[in-house]
């Protein structure tokens, strides 16, 4: 990706793809078998590859589509509040199912996540990109990139086994310390500890990498004389980093951030490890219970009827939403800055 | 005037820049926070080495902080300060992250023999000790397979026409939906497949839907790589072709996918690696099997991470052994497919000269 090339990209001098082919080639006695093969295979080419792109969007439009087909039907046959109860029971007669605790404890643990997650990530994208000799630098870099792809069910595994035991402390002396904070309070102090908490920091180690390897991209780019101006005026290292990198960076940080929430909100299988559902909506962190939208999807999918299915295919949808808001957020930020970069470049 | 070369001089030696602490400075302050907390720690008979730890980085970040802000000033102290804080990220972060692989190998390669990568579940019970991963293993290498069979070319041709034919609203449209798609989570593409595949058109669980699932995840990795490549093939290289009256669908299969081709495979690599790590989509879709079915067109089969996750949940003692064994594969395929990526990168990436 980083390969240094000096080609502009193509979209300057691109040539005109409408263009008959094997005009030149009119001197020739062959040049009309000659011009048909040429403007079969090129019709042909540009028609499969006009064809993929459109079949992409099908494919988009059908997740849509098809999302909301079942989930409507769901939401006719739903007894109670889709929002706001607190209740998945939808092959009880009647059926009544809602998402109000799926919904809370997903962005609750996409948040704790992210404050844990980002800061860390940044610490480590300057520490490869300003502070690392350059051979270490390059050495995590690769590393990290190598840990970015690890399977989420691994993490939920080692949340579950290795990192859950180890919480029980650590639940214990936040209960202690912290339990006038509401969130950190324990009402069965000593439960085994799957628990939104934990949930959160295993999404947190999950995504970042990905945060940082994003972000370590946007501060390798930084223009060196910004960097070069900073130092000459007297800055120390931090303020070079305040100054020129920091500002330069921001725009890609936030999309990189953006794409960790997007995966720490869609993320199931480490949630499913993990926590030990409950359909109670409770803001005691450390108390195990509660769930997450990906989460319940899996859990309850097994056990589902043809309701049931299309129950989680609502809850789905929703998840849906949510993450196309964010990645729809993530983009415009992205966009404003290639005009921003453009203009200093 | 004197003055003021007085006050320079009683700043000692170095007084051309500032009063700095010597280099060693950092380390000894390390030293004696290290030494400190583990002598708190035994003091108050804390048992957990993760507070000792705490503790010796939270004193060190603090007296590095007073110590540069008594000798240096505010200014230098304050780029300590982040220098130590950036560092204790790092080492904060790469604890858990090298915990998480050291823990796996660990656990896992006590389990690891030829035995398991050979046998099936078939008939194991979850107390039992034998057992193997054989049925998972196909299964992963057929649905990734399908998988790839059907996102590349739909890939690698949304690209090209991204790139070569720049086709106006069309094309802006579906850079958008590349970005959108990217974003779906996997459970959300599992959905998607189990509504279309299994629920209206009615055919049963497969590996097939399974691998559906996964071109759909894959697909927009594929686009973004793939585009990128394009994109960095001079555009020299086709201008000559071109002019030597080559049509533009031979230009771009004899001379732009060459040129590319190393950093094509390099991005389908890397998608292959993403999409073997997935299970919900496989979880709702597969629905997993304990017996060998080389058929990924009819009946559930299993696959890597679902193994992982079944034999996490039957929650024996033996059962968790093969789940940590079964992680310990996962992640070698997987760590491999990477390296693998970024040798061919490395090796095929287009000279800037060429």
């Amino acid at each position: 990706m980083d390969t240094p090339n000096p080609t502009s990209p193509p979209e300057t001098s691109g040539p005109p793809h409408h263009r008959p082919a094997g005009t030149t080639a009119t001197a020739a006695g062959s040049a009309p078998k000659f011009k048909k093969r040429f403007a079969l295979g090129d019709s042909l080419f540009f028609n499969a590859s006009r064809g993929s792109g459109i079949l992409l969007l099908v494919v988009m439009a059908a997740i849509a589509g098809f999302l909301i087909v079942r989930a409507v039907g769901a939401l006719g046959q739903n007894h109670g509040n889709f929002l706001t109860t607190q209740a998945w029971t939808p092959d009880n007669t009647p059926p009544v199912f809602g998402i109000a605790v799926l919904l809370v404890d997903t962005l609750i643990s996409a948040a704790i996540a992210m404050a844990i997650a980002v800061p860390i990530a940044i610490g480590i994208a300057l520490f490869i990109s300003h502070y690392a000799p350059r051979r270490v630098a390059q050495f995590f870099g690769y590393l990290v990139d190598l840990l970015a792809a690890v399977p989420s069910i691994v993490f939920g595994l080692w949340g579950a086994l290795f990192l859950a035991p180890h919480m029980l402390g650590v639940n214990a002396w936040l209960n202690q310390y912290f339990g006038w904070t509401y969130i950190f309070r324990q009402t069965q102090p000593g439960s085994a500890p799957r628990t939104i908490f934990t949930v959160s920091i295993v999404l947190a180690i999950m995504i970042l990498p990905i945060i940082t390897a994003v972000s370590r991209e946007v501060f390798r780019q930084v223009p060196p004389m910004h960097e070069e101006a900073a130092l000459a005026l007297g800055a120390t290292r931090w303020e070079v980093i305040r100054t020129a990198v920091l500002p330069f960076g921001r725009a890609g940080v936030i999309s990189a951030a953006m794409l960790g929430l997007g995966r720490a909100l869609g993320e199931t299988m480490a949630v499913a490890v993990v926590l030990s559902p409950s359909f109670v909506l409770s803001l005691h962190l450390t108390d195990p219970g509660g769930g997450t939208l990906a989460q319940n999807i899996a859990s309850q999918f097994n056990e589902a009827s043809s309701l049931g299915r299309d129950a989680l295919i609502a809850s789905g949808l929703v998840l849906f939403v949510i993450t196309l808001l964010v990645n729809g957020a993530a983009r415009i930020i992205i966009e404003r800055r290639k005009d921003y970069s453009g203009a200093s470049a | 005037m004197s003055t003021a070369l007085q006050d320079r001089a009683a700043l000692g030696p170095t007084s051309l820049t500032a009063r700095r602490l010597p280099k060693w400075a950092p380390a000894a302050v390390a030293a004696v926070a290290i030494a400190l907390g583990c002598a708190i720690g035994a003091g108050f008979g804390i048992t957990s080495k993760l507070q000792w730890g705490l503790m010796a980085v939270i004193l060190f970040v603090v007296g590095q902080y007073v110590l540069s802000t008594a000798v240096e000033g505010r200014r230098w102290a304050k780029d300590r300060l982040a220098t130590s804080l950036v560092w204790s990220a790092f080492i904060l972060a790469v604890i858990p992250l090298f915990g998480l692989i050291y823990y796996t190998i660990a656990q896992g390669i006590g389990y690891l023999n030829i035995d398991f990568l050979t046998h099936s579940m078939k008939g194991v019970l979850a107390t039992d000790t034998n057992g193997g991963l054989y049925h998972a293993l196909i299964g992963t290498l057929e649905q990734v397979g399908l998988a790839t069979l059907m996102a590349a070319p739909v890939g690698i041709f949304t690209a090209i026409y991204l790139v070569e034919y720049q086709g106006g609203r069309l094309a802006r449209a579906v850079t958008f939906f590349v970005d959108v798609m990217s974003g779906v989570p996997s459970i959300v593409a599992g959905l998607f497949v189990l509504s279309f595949w299994i629920i209206l058109l009615g055919f049963s669980f497969s590996g097939f839907a399974g691998s559906i699932a996964l071109a759909i995840l894959m697909l927009p990795v594929v686009v973004r790589s793939t585009e990128e490549m394009l994109k960095l093939v001079p555009n020299s290289l086709r201008e000559a072709s071109l002019a030597l009256g080559v049509p533009k669908w031979l230009t771009i299969l004899r001379v732009v996918l060459p040129t590319a081709l190393g950093g094509i495979t390099t991005g389908l690599m890397l998608a292959v690696a993403r999409i073997t790590g997935e299970t919900a989509p496989i979880l709702l879709l597969v629905f997993g099997a304990d017996a060998i079915n080389a058929n990924p067109f009819s009946g559930p089969q299993s696959s890597l991470p679902l193994f992982v996750y079944q034999q996490y949940a039957l929650g024996t003692n033996a059962s968790q052994s093969r789940a940590w064994a079964g992680a310990l594969v996962l992640i070698a395929f997987v760590m491999i497919l990477n390296l693998a990526a970024r040798l061919i990168a490395r090796w095929k990436a287009p000279k800037a000269g060429r």
